[in-house]
Formats: structure tokens, sequence, C-alpha cells
């Protein structure tokens, strides 16, 4: 099949894809790379379910054609941990039940890493407003918000 | 559908010129990609803009800020110079949706996709800003509040593109503000919204004035009556309150589960005197 040839680097690691002008880089990375940790919840950049890093900025991958990502870095959640070694955002997400679905997680983790690593001690308020780009039905958010404030005394040492 | 990175103006603007039909440009998506992921649009080609140099950079010289048409939101939050001379343009940019959306979105898009509730266009209306507008045979530079004509319309011709906003250097006690109301406390869009831009004299009295309103008319509506009835004033409560009542007189809404015309009209002042008052107190007036 045709398509747009594109190389790009994703957590690290030089990828080469070919995909279809319309294709989302979500759509890339869950039907062809076979990365499914970003989730598809709205597709039209509402929800956060499908956050990953590019370039340095928090996006939602669902408004970004799979074309853009030429010459580009992406980080998805399949970067996050160490190996076997989750990243203390994953741990603490863990530790707090800070999930129950699943589904917004990944995008929440991705979101979280990039607010700690703008302010490494958030209030409450700033945890409630850097994160309300991503939805979550199950939680009520609480539980989330006190998992990313013991992750961000953990992270700070 | 095809899909274009240019890497000049020159290649951008003579591809979309050169397009039989349909064709769209490619900044940060956020409203592109959904309008497409909707069925709204059916593009058949795409000219993606951020691999053009220049145009994803903010330039500082002695005369202003030049903010290419590819810079996300996000980025003027983190120019510190910018945020300190238009903190209220700033702080409109950096309400556009969510911070994932920030890292997209662009303020040459939120103008061009001719919202009347774009957060960012009364702002920059308020501060006098400008488009550079690049088109197949010359360039242009109009007023911002010439480039909407109505509801998802602009004035751009065939093969025209924004390529930049400038903003001039604030002359001395300047300030500037933008408020908007929503129902909820973030990631909604303006029921109605106000910004405003004024300098000081040296006593501390207005000497000129911009007001702007967003989401109470089919496009962001300057207000010269607003701006001069706080003219020559200390924005004492009886100025404050003409420059309500100009606000509510200019405004042409609609009613919808958002808001009613009456409750539009209202809060149309009340944020314009709000947003004066901040903008007031940046100018250093006391």
């Amino acid at each position: 099949m045709s398509g747009i040839a594109v190389s790009t680097t994703i957590n690290g690691d030089e990828v080469e894809y070919l995909c279809q002008p319309d294709e989302t880089l979500l759509d890339v990375l869950r039907d062809r790379l076979e990365m499914t940790g970003s989730k598809e919840g709205c597709g039209t950049g509402d929800c956060g379910a499908c956050s990953v890093m590019l370039d340095g900025r928090l996006v939602c991958s669902c408004l970004v054609l799979g074309a853009e990502a030429e010459g580009r870095k992406v980080e998805t959640i399949e970067g996050m941990a160490d190996g076997e070694e989750l990243h203390p955002l994953q741990r603490k997400f863990i530790e707090h039940a800070a999930l129950q679905c699943g589904v917004c997680t990944p995008g929440f983790l991705i979101a979280a890493k990039d607010l700690l690593e703008r302010n490494p001690d958030p209030t409450e308020e700033e945890i409630r407003f850097g994160l309300a780009g991503n939805l979550c039905r199950c939680t009520g958010y609480d539980k989330i918000v006190r998992a990313v404030q013991d992750a961000a005394r953990e992270m700070r040492g | 559908m095809r899909y274009e990175r240019p890497d000049s103006v020159k290649d951008a603007v003579a591809l979309l010129a050169g397009a039989k039909e349909n064709a769209y440009l490619l900044a940060g998506g956020s409203d592109l990609l959904v309008r497409m992921r909707g069925g709204y649009i059916e593009p058949e080609l795409i000219v993606d803009i951020k691999s053009v140099k220049g145009l994803d950079e903010i330039v500082k010289n002695d005369k202003g800020f030049r903010i290419g048409a590819s810079v996300p939101c996000v980025a003027m939050g983190e120019h510190k110079a910018l945020s300190k001379a238009w903190p209220g343009v700033v702080e409109a940019s950096n309400l556009i949706g969510s911070k994932q959306i920030q890292g997209r979105c662009t303020i040459a898009g939120n103008l061009c996709n001719a919202s009347p509730a774009a957060d960012s266009v009364p702002a920059l209306v308020a501060a006098g800003a400008k488009a550079v507008i690049a088109g197949p045979s010359k360039k242009r530079r109009v007023a911002v509040e010439k480039v909407v004509t109505a509801p998802g319309r602009t004035s751009l011709e065939k093969g025209e593109m924004v390529e930049a906003i400038l903003l001039d250097k604030p002359s001395p006690r300047s300030g500037d503000a933008y408020l908007r109301f929503i129902p909820r406390t973030e990631m909604d869009i303006a029921v109605v919204s106000a910004g405003v831009a004024l300098t000081l004299d040296a006593k501390g009295l207005v000497k000129s004035a911009r007001v702007a309103l967003g989401a109470v008319a089919p496009t962001v509506v300057l207000v010269k009556k607003a701006a001069s009835a706080i003219i020559g004033t200390k924005l004492e409560d009886d100025a404050l309150e003409k420059m309500a009542e100009a606000c509510a007189a200019a405004c042409n809404p609609i009613d919808d589960k958002r808001g009613t015309i009456d409750f539009r009209k209202k809060v149309s002042g009340v944020l314009a005197k709000r947003a004066a008052k901040i903008a007031y107190e940046r100018a250093g007036g006391k």
C-alpha cells in the first residue's frame, strides 16, 4: 500500500512507517505500530486519553497527523517505565488505586509527568487545572490528585 | 487528500493558490482535525506550515513582537518579555482548551477559525494587533479586527495565509487584560468575553483605550464608545458604568443554551469593567 513515508523517533527509537495523509498519529501508534497504550476516548482533543509528548510538548495524538511526526520526537506511555521498573507516577497510581477501568490512565500519566517536570511541587489546585484536559469517568479525580501529590513528594526526594 | 509540508511561506502560498478546491492550512490542527473528523470538511489538500522557518518563533524587536503562525499558545506563556508586555493577550491565549490543546493551538489559527467566541481575538483586538497576510502577489498587514468577517469566514483571499501576528511594543504606563465568562472553571468556550488595553498619562488618567467584546456578536466587536467612556478618567464608578452601558449597547448576541441575550449584554459590561480595572492596575494606575 502506498502512503507517506515517515521517519521519526518514538521513545528514543528510530521508527519508520507509511501512513495515509488523513491518518492521525494516534491511529499510527495503535494500528500500525501496535503501541496500544495511548487510548482513543473522544478523538476530538477533549478527553486527553491519547496524550503523548511531541518534541517536548504535551499534545493529543488524535489531533496530530501521522505525517506530522516526520523528524520529530514522540514519547508515549510505552516509554515511561524503565524496563521492569515503573515510573514513580505509575507506582503511585497503583498504590492509591487512582484508576478503575484504566482507559484514561496512560493519558493522565503522560500529562502528570509533564506537569511535574514543569512544576515539581504543585498545589492541589495546580494539579487539578494542569490535568483538566484529561477526563476520568470512574475515579472522581480525587485519587488521581492524591497519587500525583504523593509521586511529586517522592520525586522531589 | 494530499498532505504537503512546504518549507517557505512562498511555497505554502503557491500550494494554496494552486489548489482547485478545499485546501486548508494546518498550523496547530486543534480546529482543523476536529472538523475533518466530524465530517464537516473534506480537504483535498492540507498545507502543514510547521516546517516553514521562522513561523515557529516569537521575535522581539524594538517595534514589538512578531508571533509566527505556527507558535503554539503554550510558548507565548513561556515567553517572559511577551508575558510582561501583553499579559492580557497571553492570558487569553493560554485559556484556549487544555494543556494538550495549548501545545498545539496557535493565535493565528484561533483568528482564522473565525469563531465569535475565540479567546485570543478580543485580547488581540484590544491590543491593536495586526495580522501579516502573505498572498500569491503581495504581503499586507491588516488590523486583526478586519480579518474575521462572519462566523467561520475571513477576509483572506484565495491563496492567502496569516503568517504572523504583530503586537506593538506597549507605550509607557500601559496595561491590558482579558476576562471571559464560562459556567465551569476551565476547558470551556466563552459565553461572553472582554479584552481591554489602555494607556495612562503622567497623572494616571486614561489617555487611550481599546475595548473589545467576544461571543456577543457574529464577530468580535471593537467598542469605541466604551473606550471613550473611560478616556480622561481614573475609572471612577460613573465612567465604568457608562462603559458598561456602551458595551451592552454594542452587543448583538444570540440566545442559546449557554446564555441568553439579556445575560450576555449584562455580563459584557461587567467583564469589561473588571478587565479595565485589571488593565489600569497593570498600567500602574492607582
